[in-house]
């Protein structure tokens, strides 16, 4: 099995494994990474979206082959790391609108919204609902509107 | 011993222990509460789960006007969980925090929150001071572990308040001693005792004086409702920053050593067999893989269809998925090959409900069966002149339950013990199953109950842990089994498909509604599980359940008319064993499809006899409280507002779970609108906003009582314009969340208010489930508005297209793509669901 080589959460890493497992589970079984979760597999679900250098992926469909030894995987455990604070100003509108129910797809809520609100700032925007309208993060417990909420509240502060 | 006796003022917080000896305090004689003082190294109190003597049965009314008002299904969760609890404890640990664990699941809807905000309440202590963990099953509980029907609060809600009271009275005692003063002198506040001279001793410090030697009862009274200064208060998630930082442990988390990944190969047809594996070596050598193994995966173990399956053991979930797709397995039949949505919709319809009361309009001549009662029809055509009818047939086609976090449990089957961990909504039914399918005695069987990641009905059934345990077992070691996505779209629990047929008579001259009949047949729901033994226990109590099918009786029990519509006819009636599908119920039981039909008829009377339809609804609500909660969301949703062409209001109100609670809606079926193009997004007409106005009583915790009510507007949503399954040739289509179209951001309303109406009771309701059936009701009628069209089959996108690529079901898992780098967000074939002018 060959050695792959990457930083996670500000941790180098190297794991042993064939060229095809994907990185989530790369993470999650063999990293003990349990943060990114699984809800589809195909990448239609957002559920464990990561970050690699900075923008969003999604790890289910990513085989750590493709993983280089420059870059850096953030997950939903590295996040604050990434702003040097005990939460990111997303988590915190999420804790402050009380938007987890079963809580199982925040996780790739936060980083799909991390994601969203940089790129739109990096345009020089401001988040809209519109931009909402396009995430993709599935969730049953159907908390759409508290993340929508706190979406908005979270790039007042990013 | 207390160290610090710290000088404050004292307030006005009432002394409230009664010492088992002792008379009522103040000569007016409260209700008081039995518990018991627990022998425990620091305070330790218990309680049984039968505590309140208000849950003592009442006199059961006759079976009119409809049984589920007078005696619904939260009547029947907590009357077979009253002779059989045993204790609930609380310990007050030795650095002042408190500890209760929980017979119960927690899977979102905030129960462990609750039970810390009845601690605080009772206790005078943060509620971050307590700390509620969910309990392994614990069989002398009985059917006091499941956690269904929205019954949860319901059933803690006393319970729980009398053991935090002894808890406290029993620290007044012990600080009383130390303190040299009376109890009857001391109050609490802020997790301190307060004497009146100032002084104040830790709840800490008296943990270990406040303990027992010995086990003995104890009698307390609670705190009045005019003095709760927690309950009625926004409380966040106990668990909300675990969830958010991604600390919370959900099974599939948890560190249990050399538990490997485990999936499974599944037949191409519902409840499937395998003949042969034809590969077992070439697979077994594949990379990662540890073991393959063929299972029985019959999910009601001992009686009803047989069903099988291959399990793979691998390093990782994603060498479990390829090991799964290259096996070669021949198959053998399933259990409802041939049948599609086309034949079971036929078969239904062959099928009528039976309502043998005189109707003056009925839909069958069925005779010589059993009513399923309601208002008499008497005189009511009496003087009404000539009457009209309105009658319609509405389909319902069938939705997935499934969680975001698939079917999961970890499995450990060695040397004559199990132990296994699975978010069970009924844990105790889970261990008696695993030990009747692994021939161990029920003791020798552990099962932790980890916090859920959504439950929705799912859960109610043990089909995950019964497959982890047989692989287990099978192999020796422990396993971490997990569905993949496309198996709970096609193996998962489906809300079976029915169709309601509503029959509606009125007299235009006199501008009465005279009649009401509304009959539903549905593919068997297979409540076997959850509701059939304690029906079974109560059914003498029951005014129908003996000569009822456990699934009338459901119906019976959830059904409700809100609205004074004369006569009233109720049918249910199912095809098929309960069995044949595997069933189950959506957030819900009945009334998200017995709603909506029922509602549309309403909106259709209020037209032909030109009555607005809120106005309509408010002149026929039979109490006060649907009443108050319709005409919040009128005000608070701004009823009757300038709406251009195209989008309208829908507005409903619903009663069910000791709760009321109305929903407004508004749908926007304008071109620009449902002909929305976002990558990968089923997009279609928009529910743009809702208004939902909730009484449940006594509401505990307003922030999570919303938070209920948003959840079920979105399932609503879901269950009105896309969320089905289609069934083809003995399975169902859709493979994963992309053709599964669950309500997503593209389709949630911008704006989503919920009024949580002031207390109107002493006591709380539930609440998970209260807001599907009145959201997907207000959602249809306002779409009907929208369009001038009535919706006659539901989801409404069901029958227009199937917009995605099938799937394959050989080999049974989609392969995992590649592109997770770039396809952010994923392309999809999806577009907009269905366009309501063609
Ligand atoms: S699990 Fe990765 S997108 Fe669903
Ligand atoms: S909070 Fe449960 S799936 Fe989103």
């Amino acid at each position: 099995m060959p050695p792959h080589t990457f930083k996670v959460n500000g941790r180098q890493v190297t794991v042993d494994t064939e060229d095809d497992v994907r990185m989530l589970w790369v993470l999650r079984d063999l990293l003990g990474i349990t943060g990114p979760k699984y809800g589809c597999g195909i990448n239609v679900c957002k559920a464990c979206t990561s970050h690699i250098n900075g923008r969003a992926f999604n790890p289910c469909s990513v085989p750590v082959s493709q993983i280089a030894p420059t870059d850096e995987i953030t997950t939903i455990e590295g996040l604050p790391d990434t702003v040097g604070a005990d939460l990111h100003p997303m988590q915190e509108a999420w804790i402050d609108r009380d938007v987890p129910q079963c809580g199982y797809c925040q996780p790739g809520q936060i980083m799909a919204a991390v994601d969203l609100v940089k790129k739109v700032q990096a345009e020089g925007g401001t988040v809209t609902d519109d931009d909402i309208d396009e995430i993709r993060n599935m969730c049953a417990c159907g908390t759409y509107g508290r993340i929508r909420e706190a979406i908005k509240q979270g790039a007042d502060n990013m | 011993m207390p160290a610090k006796h710290r000088t404050e003022a004292p307030g006005p917080s009432r002394h409230r222990w009664v010492s088992p000896t002792a008379g009522a305090p103040d000569g007016m004689r409260r209700r008081r509460f039995l518990g018991y003082l627990i022998a425990a190294p620091t305070l330790a109190v218990g309680v049984k789960l039968t505590a309140d003597s208000v849950l003592e049965a009442e006199a059961l009314p006759s079976p009119t006007p409809e049984v589920s008002e007078v005696y619904d299904l939260s009547d029947l969760l907590l009357d077979s969980t009253r002779p059989t609890a045993n204790l609930i404890t609380i310990v007050v640990n030795s650095d002042g925090t408190v500890s209760f664990t929980i017979p119960r699941a927690e899977s979102g809807q905030g129960i462990t929150t609750t039970a810390a905000m009845l601690i605080a309440e009772e206790m005078d202590i943060p509620v971050s001071d307590v700390t509620v963990d969910l309990a392994d099953a614990r069989p002398e509980l009985l059917f006091n572990q499941q956690t269904q029907g929205s019954a949860s609060v319901i059933s803690i809600y006393t319970p729980v308040r009398v053991a935090a009271a002894l808890a406290r009275g029993r620290l007044l005692e012990a600080a009383a001693t130390i303190l040299g003063d009376e109890a009857e002198n001391l109050r609490t506040t802020g997790g301190r005792v307060l004497s009146t001279a100032g002084s104040s001793i830790p709840f800490a410090e008296l943990a270990a004086a406040a303990a027992n030697a010995v086990t003995r009862e104890a009698v307390t009274e609670l705190k009045p409702v005019d003095e709760f200064s927690v309950i009625g208060t926004e409380q966040r998630r106990d668990d909300v920053v675990a969830a958010v930082t991604g600390r919370k442990k959900y099974t599939m988390d948890l560190e249990v050593p050399d538990a490997l990944p485990t999936m499974i190969a599944r037949p191409p047809t519902i409840k499937g067999t395998v003949e042969s594996v034809n590969n077992l070596d070439e697979v077994r050598s594949m990379p990662g893989v540890t073991d393959v193994v063929e299972i029985s995966t019959d999910a009601e173990p001992g009686r009803g269809t047989t069903s099988s399956a291959v399990a793979v053991r691998a390093r990782t979930f994603g060498q479990c998925i390829d090991a799964v797709n290259a096996l070669d397995i021949t198959w053998g039949r399933g259990n409802v090959d041939g049948e599609s949505d086309a034949s079971i919709l036929a078969q239904l319809r062959e099928a009528p409900a039976p309502a043998n009361l005189p109707s003056p309009t009925p839909l069958d001549e069925v005779g010589g069966q059993l009513p399923l009662v309601t208002e008499p029809v008497g005189d009511v055509l009496d003087g009404v002149g000539a009457t009209e009818s309105i009658d319609q047939e509405f389909v319902f086609y069938w939705r997935s339950n499934a969680a975001m976090e698939p079917n999961v449990a970890i499995a450990d089957v060695r040397d004559g013990e199990a132990e296994v961990w699975t978010p069970s909504q009924i844990p105790i039914v889970t261990q008696t199953q695993l030990a009747q399918v692994l021939d161990l005695p029920q003791s020798q069987v552990t099962v932790h109950v980890p916090r859920g990641g959504g439950a929705f009905g799912r859960r109610l059934f043990s089909d995950a842990a019964l497959d982890a345990a047989r692989v287990s077992k099978e192999i020796g070691k422990p396993v971490r089994l997990m569905w993949h996505r496309a198996d709970e779209c096609r193996a998962g629990r489906v809300h079976p498909m029915c169709i309601s047929r509503v029959r509606a008579t009125y007299s235009p001259s006199a501008g009465e509604v005279v009649a009401f009949e509304q009959r539903q047949t549905s593919v068997a729901t297979d409540y076997t599980e959850s509701f059939g033994d304690m029906i079974t226990s109560q059914a003498a109590k029951l005014p129908f359940a003996n000569e009822l099918t456990l699934s009338q009786t459901v119906f019976l029990l959830t059904a409700s008319v809100p609205y004074d519509l004369g006569a009233i006819v109720l049918g249910y009636n199912e095809i098929f064993d309960f069995d044949r599908f595997a069933t189950g119920s959506v957030r819900n039981l009945n009334n998200q499809d017995f709603r909506p039909a029922q509602e549309l008829v309403v909106d259709q009377l209020a037209e032909r006899l030109g009555e607005d339809p809120l106005e309509f609804r408010l002149d026929r609500v039979e109490d006060e409280r649907a009443k108050a909660v319709l005409e919040a969301v009128r005000d608070e949703g701004e009823w009757g507002r300038d709406l251009p062409d195209g989008v309208a209001q829908g507005v409903v109100v619903h009663n069910e779970y000791k709760g009321t609670v109305a929903v407004l809606a508004e749908v926007d079926t304008r071109p620009q609108t449902t002909g929305r193009e976002i990558p990968g997004a089923t997009t279609g007409p928009r529910v743009r906003r809702v208004t939902v106005a909730v009484d449940v009583g006594l509401p505990i915790n307003p922030l999570g009582l919303k938070a209920q009510m948003e959840g079920g507007v979105m399932t609503g949503i879901s269950h009105v314009f896309t969320g089905s399954l289609h069934l083809r040739d003995g399975n169902f289509l859709e493979g994963s969340w992309d053709d599964y179209r669950y309500t997503r951001f593209w389709n949630a309303p911008t704006e989503i208010n919920v009024v949580v109406m002031p207390a109107s009771g002493d006591r709380p309701g539930g609440a998970g489930e209260l807001a599907v059936g009145a959201a997907t009701a207000a959602v249809a009628c306002a779409y009907a508005r929208a369009t001038g069209e009535m919706p006659t089959s539901f989801p409404i996108g069901h029958t227009k297209d199937v917009p995605f690529e099938v799937k394959d079901f050989v080999p049974p898992l989609p392969p995992s793509p590649v592109d997770g780098l770039t396809a952010y967000p994923a392309p999809s074939a999806a577009g907009p669901a269905f366009d309501p002018s063609s």
